[in-house]
């Protein structure tokens, strides 16, 4: 990747964070820990991976992605903003009565999403749909979509990542946010997934592990992706919960917290002096 | 009364055989049931159009929900147990919330579902279905209603049930029956009483009204074949006309078509009102005859509930 690349992708990366921890914190409440978490990724995907248009938010033929755990709605809500697909003031209103912009992603309401998430596993298995049709249409597009890792532990998951290996779906690429907590403690303390890259691989998937908050690894491994033929790729970020946020990061209270002014303001500042 | 020579399913995948050539957005999915849905036919002509999950009804659901999201309309396959209890959540979201366009078709249901018992046996199904918003919920008399409404499905922009019966059903119809999804069907003008029945029970209202007739009580009949859009119209109309009302239906009495019946006149036009159907219980391995005199879904059943909502009317 090229240098400036890089610091683009960085740069927009680190711009998510302050916005998802402006909206969040304006609000006072919200799924700050796992919306933190996606910030790289969602640069990646939306700043250099995705063929889509905000002017042409409905292509026929775009790539689509769907953020299965849909809770991280706000992390997306900020990317869709920086990208065209909604008007920045828009991200004032999560949350607040009749927004376009619900905790939890829904496609009749805003721009941009392409698949209505919350109810975990099932947005998944739609993105499995996806690809499913754009297979038996012969497009030339891919499925992306993001699963959480505490999401993982939903049986209907597996049933997807079955028929996924299964129709080898190699038009769809996956990630984890694999930030290792969930809302009631540590995944491993919880239910716990591990070996995760061998359940993949006995799903029949291709399995890379990436640093989750490095946008040069994340790109090579979706570029990686594409080259494999047969098989769905699944792109395991090693991420930490809350990243970004002296108050929440890699606490497991993270997952939904209240947040004042003076947290969120001074959240914000610490991450702009970073930048300088 | 006679029975068709031909299961309904076998119409059922004829007339989604034909509307798959005119419509290439029609795909099947399938969760390890395709022999108990007939759909096998379906497969042999599209097969590429034919995505078998396994089983894995809650992922059939939400992938289809993902098709129609990229354009196709998906039919999806299964039990009605299945198709609603098992799969309700994804139904809900993956489909409904999401305003997605997928049809959803259960087979066997009720005490039709005979002895697969009562695992398999939903008497709820409906009642799910109904509690969501923007469903369609249809269930077809017969062959000739089935063809007719068909086409009403596949145009509408939404989720529909289709609750199937598999075998053959009672020749209630004939071809030149014209039938509108959403609009109930008068199969016999009346005075006395309203008779509101659904899928397998119309043809014993039917012979129920025959009965009445003897004993001096004009019944009316109506098919209600869409229990969600109700058909208020010709609801409130016939009851005021009638003043006493009787529903029938192989499910639960709680929830269904005796429900919606009841609570819109309650708040409309109160008249006195019995339900037939399934009282509250599970189902349990039979043949449907066997079934249907156990829970009393039958002709007598309708006469005895017709008599006492006239008595109740006075």
């Amino acid at each position: 990747m090229l240098e400036k690349k890089k610091l683009e992708l960085e740069a927009k990366a680190n711009e998510i964070r302050k916005l998802t921890i402006q909206m969040i914190g304006e609000l006072g409440t919200g799924h700050i820990g796992g919306a933190l978490s996606l910030c790289e990724v969602l640069s990646v995907l939306y700043f250099d991976t995705l063929n889509i248009d905000p002017q042409n938010a409905k292509m026929e033929d775009r790539d689509r992605f769907v953020l299965s755990k849909g809770h991280g709605g706000p992390a997306l809500y900020a990317t869709l903003a920086l990208k065209g697909f909604l008007p920045m003031e828009e991200l004032k209103t999560l949350n607040r009565p009749n927004t376009k912009l619900p905790s939890h992603c829904d496609m009749r309401l805003t721009n941009g999403i392409d698949m209505s998430t919350g109810s975990l596993g099932q947005g998944f298995s739609a993105a499995c749909g996806m690809a499913v049709a754009a297979k038996l249409d012969r497009k030339d597009l891919y499925i992306y979509s993001v699963i959480g890792d505490g999401e993982s532990q939903e049986g209907q998951i597996w049933e997807a990542a079955m028929l996924a290996g299964s129709r080898q779906l190699d038009n769809f690429i996956a990630f984890t946010d694999y930030n290792k907590m969930q809302l009631d403690g540590y995944i491993e303390q919880v239910n716990g997934l591990e070996p995760l890259n061998k359940k993949w691989e006995a799903f029949g998937w291709h399995v890379q592990s990436v640093d989750g908050h490095n946008v040069e690894q994340i790109q090579h491994a979706i570029d990686n992706a594409k080259k494999i033929k047969g098989k769905p790729s699944m792109i395991l970020l090693d991420t930490i919960k809350g990243m970004g946020g002296y108050f929440c990061e890699n606490l497991v209270a993270s997952h939904n917290m209240n947040i004042t002014e003076d947290m969120w303001k001074k959240a914000v500042n610490l991450l702009e002096k970073e930048e300088m | 009364m006679v029975k068709e020579d031909r299961w309904l399913r076998e119409t059922y995948v004829d007339l989604l055989i034909e509307a798959a050539k005119e419509d290439e957005r029609i795909v099947i999915l399938e969760a390890d049931l395709m022999k108990a849905a007939g759909t096998a036919r379906f497969m042999e002509a599209y097969p590429e159009r034919t995505i078998n999950v396994g089983i894995a009804e809650a992922n059939m659901i939400s992938v289809a929900a993902g098709m129609s999201a990229m354009g196709k309309i998906p039919f999806t396959h299964t039990f009605t147990p299945f198709a609603t209890r098992r799969a309700c959540d994804q139904v809900t979201l993956s489909v409904a919330y999401a305003g997605l366009n997928v049809k959803l078709m259960g087979s066997d249901p009720g005490v039709t579902a005979e002895l697969n018992g009562g695992t398999h046996m939903s008497m709820e199904d409906v009642s799910i279905m109904r509690n969501i918003p923007g469903m369609v919920i249809y269930e077809p008399v017969d062959s000739a209603q089935l063809k007719s409404i068909f086409p009403q499905i596949l145009e509408h922009n939404g989720p529909v049930y289709i609750r199937l019966l598999r075998r053959n059903a009672e020749q209630v119809f004939s071809e030149n029956d014209s039938f509108t999804l959403g609009k109930g069907f008068r199969i016999k003008e009346g005075k006395g009483v309203s008779i509101f029945a659904t899928g397998i029970m119309v043809a014993d209202a039917m012979e129920a009204a025959k009965e009445l007739e003897t004993m001096g009580i004009d019944a009316e009949v109506i098919n209600i074949h869409t229990i969600k859009p109700l058909d208020e119209e010709l609801v409130l109309e016939s009851a005021k006309k009638t003043g006493a009302v009787v529903t029938a239906e192989n499910h639960n009495i709680i929830g269904a078509l005796g429900s919606a019946v009841s609570e819109y006149l309650g708040e409309n036009y109160p008249v006195p009102v019995k339900r037939v159907g399934v009282m509250d219980h599970f189902g349990e391995v039979g043949f449907t005859d066997f079934l249907k005199e156990k829970y009393g879904l039958t002709k007598e059943a309708i006469v005895k509930a017709a008599v006492e909502v006239i008595e109740r009317k006075r």
